[in-house]
């Protein structure tokens, strides 16, 4: 079965076409990049996945479960997590309530007003384990305006896994991040085991190309070409986009 | 954190003894409206601070519960009835009132609670059948719980002691929740909590419910303090006030409302009786709060102290003149 299957989908921003019959299919396991230049419809695409807007046509399934009349909060409790291109944390709180928050998501203590959220042990351990998986153990208990921006990126990461996704889309994980940082994120996405499908927007295609099996090039709305890496690297339209041949 | 606590026992030692160190009734009776207005403003704080939230509004809940209990008095109903009628209108209202304006957050939200505020208003000014119109409604007399005369001003304080320490505790325990957690999210991050799971409509919603409730016995104890209920209770003015007690003491606190209910009565009924024109001295104090610490008394006080207490150290000639 298909992990993520997404049919003829169409958005548009009044006049705007911003994807224009998006045909993608991802088998569990596989590690998916989507590559585009800016304006090419990659974020609206997730969203539209994610349920953050709706489309104006076709269908998204994860696993079969047809998601396009979900609401977004419903995705994620069919195993649909996402990081953000922009950075969306909680920057008053720790590290660890962070984390907490994310895996309270897919908890029914959610709606508990009695209980006392810091003697809940096993989210506790649990946010822990999710941070030291990310390298930030050390950090935990610090609040989230005291970390550098690649920390923020890894606690994105950490709160995305934190859920047990079983699809995981990244959005542009590698941006703004340093040399250094992104060797760690790289090695981190490296490490997430094979159970949890990856779907991941970037625009560093020297990190990208290597983590990817499989790849799609957006431009206009559209999926254009979609293959290996050799047979993407060697389409003429690819180069044509970024090469402007 | 023992000196914070050490505080909070002296606190409640002097609230506790508050009929023996107030000079007569009439101070008693200032107490007592304190914390009436504290229990109004912890409701509002759950939507301000908590919730991201601002309701303009809330006057018109209070107001509800208030006339619910002078009604069904003047009724022929029984104490115990009439107060749990009021718990139970007050929260329906307070449902309608959320549906209404959790259709919208900032700008729009304090639009629709101000609309919906003005509403409750003009029924208590209007419905005359009901309400009385510009006369309002006496109250014949307090409730005997217990046997205890509540006439008594020092009873009347010690009742609204224990409903204001459970209404504390209660505001504790909800903001350290799972589900407070939740709610603190929906305020920084509404679309994050949505993509981890939330229902970040009926997570907002509930909060309302559980504001209303806080605002709802407010609103009985009023209406059983003052003997009386009209329309001015409901009134904008009265919605804002609480507004700026919740400010100013701190919102995203839990004492700050306390403190900041605490300002506004004492300037209003103390300060009243030696300034004529008190309001101005209110609103200089309001705005030495927000130029000196937008944060409120309470988060800000400490702030400010740490402040001087290092000037001092750094000008050790200054600190000697200061002692001398």
């Amino acid at each position: 079965m298909t992990a993520l299957a997404i049919h003829q989908l169409e958005k548009s921003f009044g006049g705007l076409r911003v994807t224009c019959g998006v045909d993608l299919a991802v088998e569990p396991g596989e590690r998916r990049l989507i590559i585009g230049p800016n304006g090419a419809g990659k974020t609206t695409l997730f969203n539209l996945v994610t349920g953050e807007l709706r489309p104006d046509r076709g269908a998204v399934a994860l696993f079969g479960a047809e998601l396009t009349r979900l609401p977004a909060r419903a995705r994620a409790h069919l195993g649909l997590s996402r990081t953000y291109q922009i950075i969306t944390l909680f920057p008053k709180d720790t590290l660890l309530r962070n984390v907490m928050l994310s895996l309270l998501g897919r908890e029914k203590r959610r709606w508990n007003p009695l209980l006392r959220l810091d003697a809940q042990r096993d989210l506790l351990e649990r946010a822990e384990a999710a941070l030291a998986r990310v390298g930030l153990s050390a950090k935990a208990r610090r609040p989230l305006a005291e970390t550098s921006y690649g920390e923020r990126r890894r606690v994105e990461i950490a709160m995305a896994l934190a859920q047990n996704p079983r699809v995981l889309l990244l959005d542009e994980p590698f941006a703004g991040l340093s040399v250094d940082e992104r060797k760690d994120v790289q090695k981190l996405l490296a490490g997430i085991p094979r159970d949890v499908t990856i779907v991941m927007i970037e625009h560093d295609m020297d990190v990208a190309l290597d983590f990817a099996e499989k790849i799609s090039v957006m431009h206009f709305g559209e999926v254009i070409v979609e293959g290996t890496r050799a047979e993407v690297v060697a389409d003429k339209r690819v180069k044509e986009i970024y090469l402007g041949e | 954190m023992t000196a914070i606590r050490v505080a909070l026992l002296a606190a409640l030692a002097a609230l506790i003894a508050v009929p023996w160190w107030v000079p007569g009734d009439y101070y008693v009776s200032v107490a007592s409206q304190i914390l009436i207005y504290a229990i109004f403003a912890l409701g509002v704080d759950v939507l301000i601070g908590y919730a991201g939230l601002v309701s303009l509004g809330h006057a018109g809940l209070f107001g509800l519960a208030s006339y619910t209990v002078a009604a069904a008095l003047a009724g022929g109903s029984g104490q115990f009835g009439a107060i749990l009628l009021a718990l139970a209108v007050a929260l329906a209202g307070t449902a309608v009132f959320a549906a209404l304006s959790l259709r919208a957050t900032g700008i729009g939200f304090i639009m629709i609670t101000l609309a919906l505020g003005q509403i409750m208003w003009g029924l208590a000014y209007r419905w005359v059948d009901l309400t009385n119109g510009d006369n309002g409604i006496n109250v014949a007399s307090r409730p005997m719980p217990f046997g205890l005369d509540l006439e008594v001003a020092t009873n009347f304080y010690f009742a609204v002691l224990v409903v204001f320490l459970l209404a504390l505790l209660a505001a504790w325990i909800f903001v350290h929740s799972p589900f407070g957690a939740s709610l603190a999210g929906t305020r920084d991050q509404p679309r994050r909590m949505t993509a981890l799971g939330f229902h970040v409509w009926l997570i907002r919603f509930f909060a309302c419910m559980f504001s209303g409730l806080l605002t709802a016995v407010a609103g009985i104890l009023f209406v059983y303090y003052t003997k009386f209920i009209s329309p001015p209770s409901l009134q904008l003015t009265s919605s804002a006030e609480v507004v700026l007690m919740v400010i100013s003491g701190g919102s995203g606190t839990l004492l700050g409302p306390v403190v900041g209910a605490a300002l506004v009565v004492i300037v209003k009924n103390v300060a009243s009786a030696y300034i004529e024109r008190w309001n101005m001295l209110l609103g200089a104090i309001f705005v030495a709060i927000v130029l000196f610490m937008p944060e409120g008394l309470v988060p800000g006080a400490p702030r400010i102290w740490r402040a001087v207490l290092r000037w001092l150290r750094a000008n050790p000639a200054a600190a000697k003149g200061a002692a001398e």
